[in-house]
């Protein structure tokens, strides 16, 4: 099997650009990924730094339009979802690709039960009869972990708790069997303890339907061990992605670092000081020159301010690619004096 | 001990009772008492009338606490069993026992300017041709209501369309029917009624069309703010990602949630449109005599015929007043209901 053939999901040098009265925004300035069967990956970063935007991107629900322009590619199933006609784009949704949005109090619509966000699903996109619909969203109310499906079918949107109602976007988006998942902030929105319960179950129906996902989250808590790889983003760049645990342990990249040493982690010693990162993200109107944070980085010289700095491999030797974006990458030595 | 209070219980209840029963005999007698006694003059049956009325509410109101043991909101029904039994007998009005409601011909030996006198043929008074003052207002509601009902209708679906397509749409189609709503906001009602009245005759159809017209432009400004905020939800998004188009999108996910702030709002319209209606009618611009309205009822009280005969202009005038007070109350109960500001979600 050519291994290309396996990518779900490909997005080359993709950049998107809002032409605002005040002037372009560059929400998405040069990202690629690629993405398998049953893989997933982790889109971690600050508000603003253009992870949401980069994800309606993929989807094409941001797409090319008197105010916005999108370059590159992004492949999905090896069709390019910008050059496709809406209504070929409309077929992608659903048994290609779904999404999973922040807001369970907004997902929904109220006056609708339960039962119809689910059924409409199905029967838009597969044409199933009424009967075997409502059958199959019982099915998948099972599957998505809720309680007596078959009366929560009848039930409108207000009457269920915010991890009930995430729960059953998760439903929606499975409806037609995506082979990617895209989901943004899942949790955000949802009580501590309901928040690992929701993203638990997303990484376990990625494992039994070999679904690739993309999980984006600010919280860096959210993404260890749940997901195979993590890009971070910065001012609508990747600077950084590998590994999952190659990035917690090992980050290159010192925003990736100041991150990690912002949030408190169960291996910490239980003394670690939590550090804040400094300054604010770049006005994305008018983003710095040269790498961009440097305006906020604690390593900077003038280099980083004048010359921006490539994503290349900094895993010396290992078989695993270590992706950085940063003239001096942190080498452990190092990171033990900063 | 639970039986202690249960008799406590039991007694307070006795006790509302029996006040209740007593305030609203009293009441009762009061307003027979102002109503039938002919020595009285106007401001002091007036005075017994309504303490007799009050009286009575508040017994009925003990009453209910008393039987049901909860409060209910007794204006509110009254202000429904009043709204409906007016609604049935306007419609069922050709087939009851009325008098006579504009056929002059037929009223030549029926006594002129009758004042009300209940268990009479007259019980409502008749005006100065001996039409029967109940049966006119009878046949007058059924003309008020049907034309600002269907006045309404127009309104709230011609104008409710074009607010959720002006909201979805956005850009160039928001930016015409804005100017067009503008536009005729800014004509002020009466005139553009006044203007309309010359050169549409005075039909039932003319009336309400030409009512609704003053219902559009708010119901598009309604329509429109209401689909622009349920537009960004993230549910409009979901919806076009299960694979509905625009259409779909607007009919299925936006005006189910629109369409209740707009009935609400469109109740609430019920009763400014009897009011214009009215307002027409007794400018001479509405329906014509003999057909009566109750605003060009008010009307047969110009030129000295109130101060002679007031139950010409009182009589339509309480029919109107009480009807427009009880949509105003079922308004602003729909719109506690249903308008999103206080929706949950
Ligand atoms: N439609 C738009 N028009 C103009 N600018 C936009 C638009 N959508 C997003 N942006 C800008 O793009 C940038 C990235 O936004 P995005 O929503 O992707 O951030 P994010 O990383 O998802 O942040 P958060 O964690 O807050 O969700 C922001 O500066 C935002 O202001
Ligand atoms: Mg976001």
């Amino acid at each position: 099997m050519n291994q290309d053939n396996d990518l779900v999901l490909e997005v080359r040098d993709v950049r998107t650009t809002f032409l605002t009265p005040r002037g372009p925004v560059r929400a998405v300035d040069g990202v690629s990924m690629s993405l398998r069967a049953g893989e997933t990956l982790g889109i971690v970063g600050e508000s603003g730094s253009g992870k949401s935007v980069l994800g309606r991107t993929v989807m094409g629900l941001v797409s090319n339009s008197p105010t916005t322009t999108v370059t590159g590619e992004c492949l999905i199933d090896g069709r390019d979802v910008h050059t496709l006609k809406p209504n070929q784009r409309r077929q992608l949704w659903g048994p290609e690709v779904a999404m999973v949005f922040q807001d369970p109090m907004t997902s929904l619509n109220p006056v609708k039960r339960v039962g119809r966000h689910i059924t409409e699903a199905l029967r838009l996109h597969l044409g199933v009869g009424k009967k075997e619909a409502h059958d199959r969203a019982v099915e998948l109310l099972r599957q998505v972990s809720i309680p007596e499906p078959v009366r929560r079918m009848t039930q409108y949107p207000h009457e269920l708790s915010g991890g009930m109602r995430q729960r059953v976007v998760i439903a929606m988006a499975l409806a037609c069997d995506p082979k990617l998942l895209i989901a943004d902030e899942p949790t955000t929105a949802l009580d501590v303890t309901v928040q690992k319960q929701i993203l638990d179950l997303l990484a376990s129906l990625a494992t039994e339907r070999n679904m690739a996902t993309i999980l984006i989250s600010h919280d860096l808590g959210a993404v260890e061990g749940r997901t195979d790889r993590v890009a971070v983003m910065y001012a609508g760049r990747t600077v950084e992605t590998s590994r999952t645990s190659r990035v917690f342990n090992n980050p290159v990249h010192p925003y990736a670092d100041a991150l990690l040493a912002s949030i408190p982690r169960i291996a910490d010693d239980p003394h670690t000081v939590l550090r804040a990162i400094d300054g604010s993200p770049p006005n994305m109107l008018n983003p710095p020159d040269g790498c961009r944070f440097a305006p906020r980085c604690r390593f900077a010289v003038d280099r980083c301010r004048e010359e921006s700095p490539e994503l290349r491999d900094l895993a010396d030797g290992t078989d695993d690619t270590h992706l950085g974006a940063c003239h001096f990458p942190l080498l452990p030595a190092r990171q033990e004096v900063g | 001990m639970p039986s202690d209070k249960f008799r406590a219980d039991k007694t307070k209840r006795t006790r509302t009772l029996v006040l209740g029963g007593a305030m609203l005999v009293v009441g009762l007698a009061l307003m027979v008492f102002g109503w039938s006694t002919p020595t009285l003059v106007l401001a002091a049956k007036a005075v017994l009338v309504l303490g007799g009325v009050a009286l009575v509410f508040q017994g009925i109101s003990r009453l209910v606490v008393a039987i049901r043991g909860k409060r209910i909101d007794l204006l509110f029904t009254l202000a429904m069993i009043w709204l409906v039994g007016l609604c049935i007998v306007a419609l069922l009005a050709p087939l009851l026992p009325l008098g006579e409601h504009n056929d002059v011909a037929k009223t030549l030996l029926e006594p002129t300017n009758m004042s009300p006198k209940l268990l009479t043929d007259h019980p409502l008074g008749t005006n100065n041709q001996g039409l029967d003052m109940l049966s006119r207002s009878i046949h007058g509601a059924r003309t008020s209501l049907m034309i600002s009902l269907l006045a309404v209708s127009i309104g709230t679906v011609v104008g409710g369309s074009i607010g959720v397509i002006a909201g979805y749409f956005r850009k160039g189609t928001d930016s015409v029917i804005g100017i067009f709503t503008n536009a005729v906001l800014a004509v002020p009602p009466l005139i553009l009624l006044i203007a309309l009245s010359t050169f549409l005759d005075p039909s039932l159809r003319n009336m309400a069309f030409a009512l609704s017209l003053l219902t559009i432009p708010s119901m598009v400004r309604l329509a429109r703010a209401n689909t622009i905020a349920f537009a960004q939800r993230e549910f409009v998004m979901a919806a076009r990602l299960m694979g509905a188009n625009r259409f779909r999108v607007m009919a299925r996910e936006l005006v189910p949630n629109v369409i209740l702030p707009v009935f609400s709002m469109a109740v609430v319209m019920i009763s400014a449109l009897i009011v214009a209606e009215a307002s027409l009618s007794f400018l001479g611009l509405g329906i014509q005599q003999p057909d009566p309205t109750w605003g060009n009822m008010v009307a047969e009280g110009e030129g000295g015929a109130m101060e002679d005969y007031p139950h010409i202009v009182l009589v339509p005038g309480a029919f109107l007043f009480l009807t427009v007070f009880a949509f105003n109350l079922l308004g602003e109960k729909a719109q506690q209901r249903w308008d999103t500001r206080s929706a949950k979600l």
